[in-house]
């Protein structure tokens, strides 16, 4: 089974280790694992500030980046959610490239769903002692039903205590440009993330997109937290926590 | 109603940093989203929403066809229908009734349309005096006329002090703190107006196209006699309210109480066709229809028709991040939340509330919830596409993102920018961990830290790895 690794911009930029770490689980699952070099975004940014020219060029790279894999797989709910769900809306007045972005598409992961329901991982790799708790982010609960999974993949590792937080599926207030737009509501929308998580006694958050991370971590520390550990699940699964 | 969704981010921002307010609608959303949990529990939901979806693009696709059937039928029955384009159109057509009918008193129950026209002040300027009768409605009549908040709750934002106070000063009479009491002495004032009042005005939540009957969906008795007390009784809706048939209204009638107030079935809900007849007790001798447009024909066959099928049951904002935060006046008209910020660009003019499709964070779980199944972060995405459109973003912005996208086409050069801007940042973190300022991004540190990258770009690795 060929998996093409989309390693989205987020990650290249801010965290290569879950690149690495969720290459690692790929093959841990028995995958060939291509990763193409010339990939950069999925357009994402582009198609949710409203400029659809922008997203659809990216988009058709990508498309041509992908084709000959199997599977595409994201350490992102969200720029897994844009190929498979929003893709096809940027091509819909093109038959023959809306044909491929619908292919490809049906093929796109995100990385516990693909572990979980694809690859059918059954040893995960990693070992982690704690108490941790899951954040559900908005894209890949809504958009692609990724729910059970990642819940499925941390109860095969005995260490880890999964404990849910309330409001666990509330959004954290990142939202791509929102965050930056409205910075007021976007923090306080990570703070009051921060404060069911903390409340729930966990060591870690637990998530699977760096939107969120990005926010709920940097709202952790301002709030002088600097104990609750703030995890990808590519990170705990693959041992690198 | 005034337009200031244009000051949308300087008064959320506002909005965001009062704890009180937020204290205010989280105990709404406990009630209002706790309650549609547990109610739409006992029906099959998603089955119920896919018919009540059917139910309502079918009659958005036909609308003219319906809504001529609803004419005959309602004119069959004695009722007069009557047309208006815009909220203008509405105050005359109200205000000519009242001087055909000799009216001095309107008793109102809850319209939104009369909202949108800004009607209360058309029907002072004509010397008929206007008196709400929804409990929520009459606060904020009393209170110097104040814009809602919320469209099924509209003193969502104010604390029951806050109405202790105000009762206090206007009923003149000693200050209560009991929501009882505050109820009983709010009804007392009202029942010489029910019995004094030549006119009633209410919304409608829907019009049966085959009996030409308005339904109405409300939790206090106010509506029922608003609708059957005085001589004359005039409805206001939107003409997208439109219904084929009654089993229709039991199927959304199935969804609007769960999805609105987590009700099995409203405290009242009232089917009203025609005029008194000889062998009633009761019921208007004057039946009136005011169908409005404003905004909405336009919308046919444009890619926000989906919108039309908009019960107005206040799910998607009892659900959304932001409006919990910022609450229903940040918003700066007449419909907040979600459906707002698709509805009010539409209908005022997408210049003049930019802000409104942006402040979301496409979270899409106002779209989850909708009992109509409309995709309102799809709208307010096609609404952004617009604004790129008509070159209604600032220049700033449009410039960064057309460079970021050239840039991500490019992979050489795009590597080569991600790996300076990735020098930047942990320059700016100073070997640490995070970022306190970001001048980029001022308003990201402002209210939290940013965290450091790593150090270098996955591709730079990546490409020595190998
Ligand atoms: S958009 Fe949907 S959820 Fe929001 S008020 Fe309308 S029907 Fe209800």
């Amino acid at each position: 089974m060929k998996v093409g690794l989309f390693v989205t911009c987020l990650v290249d930029l801010m965290r290569p280790r879950i690149g690495f770490a969720a290459l690692r689980l790929l093959q841990a699952a028995g995958c060939e694992v291509v990763v193409p070099t010339t990939q950069t975004c999925c357009g994402q940014p582009a198609y949710n500030s409203g400029d659809r020219r922008a997203a659809r060029l990216l988009a058709e790279k990508l498309i041509a980046e992908f084709e000959s894999c199997d599977h595409v797989v994201a350490p992102s709910g969200s720029c897994a959610g844009m190929i498979r769900m929003h893709y096809p809306d940027l091509f819909a007045d093109d038959p023959a490239w809306l044909e491929r972005a619908a292919a490809l598409g049906a093929r796109t992961h995100e990385l516990s769903d693909f572990l979980a329901t694809v690859a059918r991982l059954d040893k995960v790799p990693g070992a982690f002692a704690g108490t941790v708790t899951y954040h559900d982010a908005c894209s890949g609960l809504r958009e692609l039903g990724v729910k059970a999974q990642p819940r499925a993949l941390l109860a095969k590792m005995p260490g880890v205590r999964l404990v849910e937080m309330d409001g666990a599926e509330e959004c954290c207030g990142f939202g791509g440009a929102f965050a930056v737009k409205f910075g007021d509501i976007s923090a306080r929308l990570a703070e009051k993330k921060c404060d069911n998580l903390r409340a729930s006694g966990a060591d870690a958050v637990v998530l699977s997109d760096l939107g969120c991370m990005l926010s709920i971590e940097g709202k952790l520390r301002r709030m002088g937290d600097e104990k609750t550990r703030v995890l990808h699940i590519a990170e705990i699964l693959s041992g690198e926590a | 109603m005034l337009v200031r969704s244009m000051h949308f981010k300087a008064r959320a921002g506002a909005a965001a940093a009062d704890r009180v307010l937020q204290g205010k609608l989280a105990t709404a959303k406990g009630l209002f989203v706790d309650g549609r949990r547990r109610a739409v529990a006992e029906i099959d939901l998603e089955a119920t929403r896919d018919a009540s979806q059917t139910i309502r693009s079918r009659a958005v696709a036909d609308l003219d066809l319906w809504l001529e059937r609803f004419e005959q039928e309602a004119t069959r029955r004695g009722g007069q229908v009557l047309w208006a384009r815009d909220g203008a159109e509405i105050c005359r057509l109200v205000t000519e009734i009242a001087r055909r009918h000799d009216v001095k008193k309107a008793i109102k129950s809850k319209s939104m349309l009369s909202e949108e026209a800004g009607l209360n002040a058309a029907l002072e300027a004509a010397g008929v005096q206007p008196v709400e009768t929804d409990l929520g409605e009459y606060i904020l009549q009393i209170n110097d006329n104040e814009p809602p908040s919320h469209i099924i709750a509209p003193v969502i934002h104010k604390t029951k002090e806050e109405v202790a106070d105000l009762f206090a000063r206007v009923h003149g009479k000693p200050r209560k703190t009991e929501i009882g009491e505050m109820t009983r002495e709010a009804r007392e004032m009202l029942r010489q107006h029910f019995l004094s009042a030549d006119m009633g005005i209410s919304g409608g939540n829907f019009l049966v196209a085959e009996t030409g009957s308005v339904a109405l969906v409300t939790n206090e008795g106010n509506g029922r006699m608003v609708t059957t007390l005085p001589r004359v009784h005039v409805v206001i809706t939107g003409v997208e309210k439109v219904i084929p048939t009654l089993e229709d209204l039991a199927t959304l009638m199935r969804i609007l109480p769960r999805s609105a107030t987590g009700q099995s079935i409203s405290n009242y809900f009232s089917v009203l066709t025609g005029v008194k007849r000889p062998e009633d007790t009761d019921g208007p001798e004057h039946l009136y229809f005011i169908l409005v447009d404003n905004g909405r024909v336009g919308l046919l066959g444009s890619e926000f028709q989906d919108m039309l099928r908009c019960i107005r049951c206040a799910a998607c904002m009892n659900h959304c991040p932001v409006y919990q935060t910022v609450g229903g006046h940040a918003y700066g008209w007449v419909y907040p939340g979600p459906m707002g910020a698709v509805l009010t660009p539409l209908f005022v003019g997408i210049e003049n509330a930019l802000d409104l499709p942006h402040a979301a964070t496409m979270c899409n779980q106002c779209s989850v919830v909708c009992p109509v199944k409309i995709p309102l972060p799809d709208l307010m995405r096609k609404l952004r596409e617009q604004q790129v459109a008509r070159s209604l973003r600032p220049w700033g912005e449009r410039a960064a993102l057309r460079l970021w996208a050239w840039l991500a086409r490019h992979p050489t050069l795009y590597a080569f920018a991600a790996k300076l801007g990735v020098r930047y940042l942990n320059w700016l973190a100073e070997g640490g961990d995070r970022i306190r300022v970001m001048g980029v991004a001022p308003s990201w540190t402002a209210g939290r830290d940013f965290p450091a990258p790593e150090g270098r770009t996955f591709r730079e690795l990546y490409s020595e790895r190998k």
